[in-house]
């Protein structure tokens, strides 16, 4: 089991995530992909953890979960709130402070 | 890779990141909004398989309830309170340039993770199969010694991000 095949799996996650925050408009799509990004992250901590024979990766990958978690329940808060004011929730139609 | 004592963890982590990449690709391509949801999950529930052969069932088991079971509960919500359309929908991506500029980016991060990786970690080995899973300190004991001794003033933070979190989305999203 090499420690190389988790950090090549989370590094392609991270590139297809990166890719989805790039390419949609759609703002609950832009999240999702945001969401992949926080996973190819927590792949890595847990695969170092197990490596190093330490738990201290676990607890750090807990931390971002629940810091994921807060993310989308704010984010999500803020498309719904973007949807009831602009009826539309494509971002690239957010320009206001556009100079 | 495929080594004899480690065949079926090789074959199992193969078999489920085949899936994984494929479904994080439709979560990224799909232009139906319930089904990226739907690929979402599919990813999501991947990455826990794959915690659990890293040994670390407590992180597996935090993955399923909050991630498949909250977060893509909340996204489903997001979709149906912004009355997205429910079929395919041609406008969920950006156009055509920027969907080049996307890809160039991410293949040239993948390329660059890669190598460096490669060069860092060619053949390091995790010797998870000679060790128990309490040697490799991934035990459910162990993590939460871990959280309420030496990370306890990061724990209390989080709630109280939580904490915040939550009233920061009931305060955006009520009408008033």
């Amino acid at each position: 089991m090499y420690l190389n095949q988790f950090l090549f799996l989370a590094a392609i996650l991270f590139a297809i995530g990166v890719y989805g925050v790039l390419a949609r408009k759609n703002g609950v799509m832009v999240l999702m992909s945001i969401e992949l990004i926080l996973n190819a992250v927590n792949l890595n901590l847990v695969a170092f953890g197990t490596f190093g024979r330490n738990p201290v990766g676990a607890v750090f990958a807990l931390f971002v979960i629940a810091v994921a978690a807060a993310e989308v329940g704010v984010g999500l808060a803020l498309v719904i709130m973007l949807f009831r004011n602009r009826r539309s929730i494509d971002i690239d139609e957010i320009d206001l402070m556009k100079g | 890779m495929f080594s004899s004592e480690t065949f079926g963890v090789d074959v199992a982590f193969s078999v489920i990141a085949v899936v994984m990449v494929v479904s994080a690709v439709r979560v990224v391509t799909t232009r139906n909004v319930v089904h990226a949801a739907l690929y979402l999950v599919m990813v999501l529930a991947g990455v826990a398989a794959q915690y659990i052969l890293l040994a670390s069932e407590f992180v597996a088991i935090t993955q399923v309830l909050v991630y498949i079971g909250a977060i893509v509960v909340l996204f489903l919500f997001g979709i149906m309170l912004t009355k997205a359309e429910l079929g395919i929908s041609n406008d969920l991506d950006n156009n055509a340039p920027q969907k080049v500029v996307g890809l160039v980016v991410a293949v040239m991060l993948a390329g660059v993770m890669g190598y460096a990786l490669w060069d860092k970690w060619d053949t390091t080995k995790i010797d998870a199969m000679n060790h128990t899973v309490a040697e490799l300190g991934q035990t459910t004991p162990q993590i939460s010694d871990s959280i309420f001794s030496t990370y306890l003033v990061p724990f209390e933070v989080a709630s109280v991000m939580l904490l915040a979190a939550l009233i920061g989305a009931i305060v955006l999203a009520r009408r008033d």
